[in-house]
């Protein structure tokens, strides 16, 4: 069993820690450093709730290991908001179009969105969609997430099937 | 913490690696995107003693155009193959294979290497692999050896790579520019395993089929070759084909197993329509002048 000193950045601030290699992501956010908005739900890559920001793009953390994230820049939900708590985009368009009931999976669908919309160009909505299609949600039927979604790409309507 | 105790290596280099594979003597287990693998050991259904995590090997990277062919690494993002543009025009096939791949999440992590060396029967990679007839370069401290995708797949999950073997690079051959693609999956919802789906590509010149590679996945404990409707659909004029006939001989090479989803003689049933309105469907299409 080994131990391993890992250097990150997560929401902007430096972190350094010592880690055990089977040490998964997920658990290193949440019990180490204390970002307990990333949730963990099945942990073994299926329900999406734990997914963060790694260098850019969406990832679930409970699928990497802490050591892996070694020089990695991270963001979790607590790093979107801005200082004086105006929401970001993704989380005003949950927001408004009432994407959320107990908000377990919340911070996941968050992420995913955000780390799509962030670049620059505007995805389509069928790049949202089947991007959500990586998030499971037991309350809203998810129609007040696709909303979100359609409203983020600009679209009003979605693709045709 | 959920898996299993292991002690962790991240060599910078194959040599490395394979010192390290060649010292475990079958312990070890690599870890590549881990889409697949990181759940294996959170269940505990998999407790290597050593895990060598790859994806700091700067030479198992990068797409690039080869005399012949194209080489992939083996540690190239699934993502990164959707995003390339030179692949999209090289082996479109592949990139739309690589597109049903679990979700954009897994995407971002998940190799091509990993998903061909896992050799899930259902995936579509391997399978994609056979049909182009790639092929992969193994090394270990013993030397390196080129295996054809076609000879790789021994059962679920079982491939001819040995436990001190790393894969170092996935040779595609080039196709024409011309090249039909065919592919066609069906699974319960987008990003699950697939029941079952057909992948590969054909060459069309003067109404006949001049080149076809065709393989099933979730057809059978590997990926499926379609040997006998290749041989039998190659240099026939494709007007006078008799379809029904061709698509039994489609799943005569395969060898479905009944299970939760689905039985044995649904996946034949579903997969003689899918090869029809698949196959069929594009050739018909790609010999319009």
């Amino acid at each position: 069993m080994s131990e391993h000193g890992i250097q990150l950045t997560i929401n902007g601030r430096p972190h350094a820690a010592t880690v055990e290699g089977r040490l998964t992501l997920s658990d290193f956010l949440r019990i180490k450093a204390g970002y307990t908005g990333v949730h963990v739900g099945c942990e073994h890559g299926v329900c999406g709730a734990c997914t963060v920001i790694v260098d850019g793009q969406a990832v679930r953390s409970c699928l990497m290991l802490a050591v892996q994230a070694d020089g990695a820049s991270i963001t979790t939900v607590e790093g979107l908001a801005a200082d004086d708590g105006t929401l970001h985009p993704v989380q005003q368009a949950l927001r408004d179009e009432h994407a959320l009931q107990c908000g377990f999976c919340t911070p996941g669908v968050v992420m995913t969105l955000a780390a799509l919309t962030s670049g620059a160009g505007k995805p389509s909505a069928r790049t949202l969609l089947e991007a959500l299609s990586g998030h499971v949600c037991r309350c809203t039927g998810y129609q007040g997430i696709r909303r979100a979604a359609l409203k983020l790409a600009g679209e009003s309507q979605g693709p045709a099937e | 913490m959920k898996p299993a105790p292991f002690d962790y290596v991240a060599p910078q280099t194959i040599e490395e690696a394979c010192e390290r594979l060649s010292e475990a003597g079958g312990g070890a287990t690599l870890l590549a995107g881990g889409q697949s693998l990181m759940p294996l050991l959170a269940l505990r259904l998999s407790q290597p003693f050593i895990l060598i995590d790859i994806n700091r090997i700067a030479a198992l990277k990068g797409i690039s155009r080869l005399e012949g062919g194209t080489r992939i690494g083996p540690i190239v993002r699934q993502n990164a193959i959707i995003a390339d543009s030179t692949l999209a025009g090289d082996l479109p096939v592949l990139v739309t294979a690589t597109r049903h791949v679990g979700h954009h999440q897994t995407r971002n992590r998940g190799t091509i290497g990993g998903s061909i060396a896992l050799g899930e029967p259902a995936a579509e990679l391997p399978a994609t692999a056979v049909a182009l007839g790639a092929s992969v370069e193994a090394r270990s401290t013993r030397g390196t050896r080129r295996i054809a995708a076609a000879d790789l797949y021994l059962g679920p999950y079982a491939t001819a790579l040995e436990p001190d073997e790393l894969m170092t690079d996935i040779h595609f051959p080039d196709w024409p520019a011309d090249t039909i693609p065919l592919f066609h999956e069906v699974a319960m919802r987008p990003g699950d395993f697939a029941l079952l789906g057909l992948t590969g590509a054909a060459v069309v010149a003067d109404g006949r089929i001049s080149r076809i590679g065709l393989a099933w996945f979730g057809m059978g404990p590997t990926p499926m070759r379609a040997r006998q409707v290749e041989a039998a659909l190659i240099a026939q004029p494709i007007a006078k084909l008799d379809w029904r006939g061709v698509a039994e001989l489609a799943i005569a090479d395969t060898a479905p197993l009944d299970d939760q989803h689905a039985t044995a003689e649904y996946r034949r049933t579903v997969a003689r329509r899918v090869f029809e309105s698949t196959v069929r469907a594009a050739l018909a299409a790609g010999r319009e002048p």
